[in-house]
Parts: structure tokens; C-alpha cells; sequence
């Protein structure tokens, strides 16, 4: 997996609470087998109108919101389902953070196992975040912090998930160094 | 002192979580369906990994499988959607690679993961389920600690058995007083989630409590599990008793004869201990519930049935109205309805077909409403066939399909038209679940049943003798 350090980017913003994982990528398009061009289909119902034209008013089709890699979302983002075709179509679109007070719990589990950083922060700043879209913004995962509007906030993040995204490492090689210890429990639960 | 969640989970623990790391959690029962499994078992084949534990594995299609009959791969050419059917034969074939026994169409077994597991005596108290579903916090109301996860954990969980997880917080919802005659499960759980919220649960492990919980059978207690997950929370919980072991006693896959006897044993050290501790606690009064119904485009935007549209001038809430053309301060009572779905992971159980037919029996759905009635598994299909069930709901005008997922997910040839309403016993009443540009009503059977036959939204009290 590519390390992580930093993002700098432009936001785009969906203001909407709650929006879960069938508006991100509905469940029509998890008849794949693969995780790559997901991109295309994400927000589908919302980008592209009945003919498969794109809806010209949606936040994503603007041609300021072209290149944005931050996402900037309402309350409760990537709320219901646990597909990860959520996450993998956020980064084949060319999403790489999503910033919103509070983001679903299986959604940010999947976020961080494939290089997009979910980002929780205050209501104050997620406001501002808000009424500035396209505002310019850093995410440091170094120091875990926010850099937007000349203010730099903290967010949260599971030390472990840092560590591994900016290292490049993948969770299933810590698991499986760890085999003895799997093993001395299945013994000791046979 | 410690609560359900915490005994499980320490009794689970490989390695302890540190500032650093996450623990290493044992996982008892992996269960894998056809969508969320194939790129995990792509990272096995290119890292040379084999499955670890292919017994503790339980595969079924269903969620992509059509529900009209298919009995061999080829039908699935004829009758799916290319994509479809490629992705149920790359499970076949994944399976037969990994070692895994699948419970494919010519299984008597098959059926929808979560209703499968426990018809199976599989889901059992104290053990850890996963699925990459997140309906399987459906398993806890056998005391199970059970939770969606990712493609990429289902891949760790194949090739190491374990799951790298932070510790979880407790929630504990006490549900007292008794549930008045019809009103349901489902309407205990939408009630719940309306008054908790959508996020409510987000970080929490849920113990549900109390006399009203008590109460309820296992299928009543699934359907309340199922929709934690509504709530944000990964994993619902009801501590086992008598009811639960009546439940498992003599299904293949639970203990037998002497191992019986030590599970029960184990099973019944398991419930929250008087003083345990969790970090939030809520209560609700159930005894004058109503049937319940959603109005918008999440489960939290949920009103008894008989009462009006909340007014919020709140963007968002209005834009949710929209979408479902509701207005604000009317009731949903008479709302005409175009697609009744009566099946899921939720409600797709043999008590939930019964509770249909006791209002379509020597009734017709009214002209011009398409009834879908899906069992949830083989077995229910085959119990609900022995009671002439299926009689009832074809008489009545209905279509009796195979098991499945069906219109819950929408993405297997079953869906609603687009601006079309949907009342439904399904899960999840976002924006095009049920097919792009789909209006979805969450409501228990009761209620689906009583739309159907009146052709409108209605309150199935006033059709119940």
C-alpha cells in the first residue's frame, strides 16, 4: 500500500447527514469481482441523470470540484452496508480524505484498510469546512491534524491504522505474524 | 462484574490490545456470501495463502441469485444479469479452490446468510460471527457477539481466523413493559432506532434488556438484531435463555448429546452480570407502542402509523420528503402503494410469512399492487409450503418466489420502478435501495400484508379479527 503523509487539496462539499453507502455506490454495481473502476459509478443516482448524462448541478460535476481530493461531508457519513466498494470507489475516483463530525463505524474500518483517511473533527470547524467549499486544506497524519482557514485542528485516529498508513504496511502481515499465538489458542480451545 | 459483550470478548482475545495495536480477536464462525467475498479471495491466491479454517466457514449465495428458480449454473445464464451470474460462479469456484463447503442451488440448505446460520444451529451463544454483511448483527440475539466487517478483514479472517479490533463500547437499551397484541418486532426496532437515531449506536455494541425482550421468540429477537446496524451500531445483543436453547436444540450443526449438556453449561454463565457496567444506558417503555411505519429516506425517519409527518425545516429532511412525495403534518394512512415486499434477512422467517398470511387468507391484493413474498431459506420455503402457506399468498394474487435476498438489495433482477412505493419488511429505506428512483415504506409483515390488500398504507389492527 502507497505510505501516507500528508494531503493538500482543494475540498468538495455534500453537506448531507447520514449519507450512507447505497447513495455512495448502489447495490447494482457490486456485481463485480474486482476493486478497480468503481470510480465511475460513485454517487451514481446523484451524478448521472436518467439518460446516463451527468446532472450538470451536482456538487461532483462542476468543473471547480474537478481534482478535489477531500471529500467534506454532513453528520454520520458512509452510514449502512459494510461494502467496501464504498471506499474503493472514493479512491478510484480520486477521493483520498473524507472530513465529517462522525463517520460510520464499518465504513471507516474499510476506509482505513485501502488509504482513505477518515477525518472526524469539531462542529465549529466541520461549519466553516462547510460554508467554504473549495476552501484549501492539509491533512497532516504526522501530527493528526486539520489545516484549513489558517486554523490547524486535531483529529482522532487509531494509532495502529497511523502507523500502517504511513508506513505502507498491510494489516494482514502483522495478522500473520502472529500464527504461534492463533495457533496456541486453537490448542487451548480444541 | 462484567456485561455479555465483555465476557465474549475476553474469551476471544489472542493477543490483548495495547496502546498500539488493536487486539487479536478469535473469530468461532465466518460466514461468506458471494458479493464481499471475491477480491478477499483474490489477495489469498496472490499471496499464496491458504484458507486457515475452512470449517469454521459457511457460505451460501444470496444476495446477486435470482428468486425465481434456478437449479443448475446454466439456468443462472438465462435468467441473470452477466455480471451476476459470473459472480455467483466465481463463488462456486472459489469455494472449491479454498476448500469450503458451499451451499449452493442444489443445497437444501441455502438461504440468506443470516437466516441460514441460525436455522442451521450454526450462530451459537458466545461465539463470534462475522460475515462482510453488516446484517450480521442478526446472530446476537442468540448472545453472540457478531458484526459486519470489510472485504479486506473477510480476507484476513480467511487466511488467519482472526480480526485485528479495538475493544468495543456498551450500550444497553431497556425495553420495558409489555408489547401490546400486533404490535411487532419489527415496530419495537424501527421505535428504537427512531428514538436513538440513525448514528445513535456508532462506536457501541448494543445489549437489548428487559422484560420486553424477554418476551419475544428467537425469530422476534433476530429481527430486533438485525436493524442495530440502522442504528450505526455494528452489533445488537440479547443475553440466551430457556428460549434460545429451545431454539437450537437438535439443529445439525449445534452440540449433541454429551457436548450439549457442557454448552449449556458455558451458555448459561454467559448473561451480564447484575452491576455490570456499560458506558451508556437507555430505557424505553414499550407498552403503548403502535405499529410503526418510515416516511423518509433513513429507518430513523420512522412515525406510528397512525400519526402525521413530523414538520423540520431542516434542508435535508425536506429533501428526504421529497423524494418519497410526503408531506409534512398529513398522515401516511392512505398513501397508495405500488410494490409490497415481504421477505430479508429482517423479516423473511417463518413466523414473519405466517403473520402475512393471517391477513391475506380469503383476501386479494388490491388491483393494480405487485406482492412479492420471498421466504428466507429452503427451510422456510419448505415448513411454509407444509402449512399451505404458499396456497394462501398465490391465492390471494401474490408471487411465491425462491429464497433470497430479493428487493431487500435490489440487485438481483428483483427491484421496484423507479418513483414507485414500496412497503416493505426489509431494512433499509435509503434512496434507490430498492431500484433507482424506488420509494420505500419500512413496516413489519403485518403491515406490508394489510398495504397490500388494501392498496394503500393501512393499519393492520383494523383487519385483524
Amino acid at each position: 500500500m502507497e505510505r501516507i503523509k500528508e494531503i493538500r487539496s482543494r475540498t468538495v462539499v455534500l453537506p448531507n447527514d447520514d449519507i450512507d453507502t447505497d447513495q455512495i455506490i448502489p447495490a447494482r454495481f457490486l456485481t463485480t469481482t474486482t476493486k478497480q473502476g468503481l470510480g465511475k459509478n460513485l454517487f451514481n443516482d446523484w451524478r448521472y441523470g436518467k439518460d446516463g448524462s451527468e446532472r450538470p448541478e451536482f456538487v461532483l460535476n462542476k468543473p471547480e470540484s474537478r481534482g478535489a481530493a477531500v471529500l467534506v461531508a454532513g453528520n454520520n457519513f458512509g452510514c449502512g452496508s459494510s461494502r467496501e466498494h464504498a471506499p474503493w470507489a472514493l479512491l478510484d475516483f480520486g477521493i483520498r480524505a473524507v472530513v465529517s463530525t462522525e463517520i460510520a463505524d464499518i465504513f471507516r474500518s474499510n476506509s482505513l484498510k485501502n488509504g482513505l483517511l477518515p477525518v472526524i473533527v469539531d462542529a465549529e470547524t466541520h461549519r466553516w469546512l462547510l460554508q467554504h467549499p473549495g476552501a484549501d486544506v492539509r491533512v497532516d497524519l504526522d501530527t493528526t491534524t486539520l489545516e484549513a482557514g489558517g486554523k490547524r485542528v486535531q483529529f482522532p485516529i487509531d494509532r495502529f491504522s497511523r502507523y500502517c498508513l504511513m508506513n505502507g504496511v498491510d494489516q494482514l502481515g502483522f495478522l500473520l505474524e502472529r500464527s504461534d499465538a492463533i495457533a496456541r489458542y486453537e490448542q487451548a480451545h480444541a | 462484574m462484567q456485561s455479555l459483550c465483555e465476557k465474549i470478548w475476553a474469551a476471544h482475545v489472542v493477543a490483548p490490545e495495547t496502546d498500539d495495536t488493536p487486539a487479536v480477536l478469535y473469530v468461532d464462525l465466518h460466514l461468506l456470501h458471494e458479493v464481499t467475498t471475491p477480491q478477499a479471495f483474490d489477495l489469498l491466491r496472490a499471496e499464496g495463502l491458504p484458507v486457515r479454517r475452512p470449517d469454521r466457514c459457511l457460505a451460501t449465495l444470496d444476495h446477486s441469485t435470482p428468486t425465481v428458480p434456478v437449479k443448475t449454473l446454466k439456468d443462472l445464464e438465462i435468467v441473470s444479469e452477466p455480471s451476476a451470474a459470473r459472480q455467483v460462479r466465481q463463488m462456486e469456484r472459489n469455494c472449491k479452490d479454498f476448500g469450503i463447503e458451499l451451499r449452493g442451488f442444489a443445497s437444501r440448505d441455502r438461504g440468506i446468510v443470516h437466516v441460514m446460520g441460525p436455522e442451521l444451529g450454526a450462530t451459537q451463544p458466545g461465539a463470534t460471527i462475522v460475515c462482510g454483511d453488516s446484517h450480521t448483527s442478526t446472530h446476537g440475539a442468540f448472545g453472540a457477539l457478531a458484526f459486519g466487517i470489510g472485504t479486506t478483514e473477510v480476507g484476513h479472517v480467511l487466511a488467519t481466523q482472526c480480526l485485528l479490533q479495538r475493544k468495543p463500547k456498551t450500550l444497553a437499551i431497556n425495553l420495558a413493559g409489555k408489547l401490546p397484541t400486533e404490535v411487532t418486532a419489527k415496530d419495537l426496532i424501527l421505535k428504537i432506532i427512531g428514538t436513538i437515531g440513525v448514528g445513535g449506536g456508532t462506536g457501541h455494541v448494543i445489549e437489548y434488556r428487559g422484560s420486553a425482550i424477554g418476551a419475544l421468540s428467537m425469530e422476534e429477537r433476530m429481527t430486533v438484531c438485525n436493524m442495530s446496524i440502522e442504528a450505526g451500531a455494528r452489533a445488537g445483543m440479547i443475553a440466551p435463555d430457556d428460549t434460545t436453547y429451545e431454539f437450537m436444540a437438535g439443529r445439525p450443526l449445534a452440540p449433541q448429546g454429551a457436548a450439549w449438556d457442557a454448552a449449556l453449561k458455558r451458555w448459561r454463565t454467559l448473561p451480564s452480570d447484575a452491576g455490570a457496567k456499560f458506558d451508556k444506558e437507555i430505557s424505553i417503555d414499550v407498552s403503548k407502542m403502535k405499529p410503526m411505519v418510515t416516511f423518509g429516506t433513513n429507518p430513523g425517519m420512522v412515525m406510528p402509523i397512525d400519526g402525521t409527518v413530523p414538520t423540520d425545516g431542516d434542508p435535508a429532511f425536506r429533501k428526504a420528503l421529497a423524494y418519497m412525495q410526503v408531506e409534512a403534518g398529513k398522515p401516511m394512512l392512505g398513501v397508495p402503494v405500488d410494490v409490497v415486499f415481504i421477505g430479508s434477512c429482517t423479516n423473511g422467517r417463518l413466523s414473519d410469512i405466517r403473520q402475512a398470511a393471517r391477513i391475506l387468507r380469503g383476501r386479494r391484493v388490491a388491483e393494480r399492487v405487485r406482492l412479492l413474498v420471498v421466504p428466507g431459506s429452503e427451510d422456510v420455503k419448505r415448513q411454509a409450503e407444509a402449512e399451505g402457506l404458499d396456497e394462501v399468498v398465490r391465492a390471494a394474487g401474490g408471487e411465491w418466489r425462491e429464497p433470497g435476498c430479493s428487493m431487500c438489495i435490489g440487485m438481483n433482477g428483483d427491484t421496484v420502478p423507479s418513483g414507485k412505493l414500496s412497503v416493505s419488511t426489509s431494512n433499509r429505506n435509503f434512496e434507490g435501495r430498492q431500484g433507482t428512483g424506488a420509494r420505500t415504506v419500512l413496516a413489519s409483515p403485518l403491515t406490508a400484508a394489510a398495504a397490500a390488500v388494501t392498496g394503500a398504507i393501512a393499519d393492520p389492527r383494523e383487519l385483524m379479527g
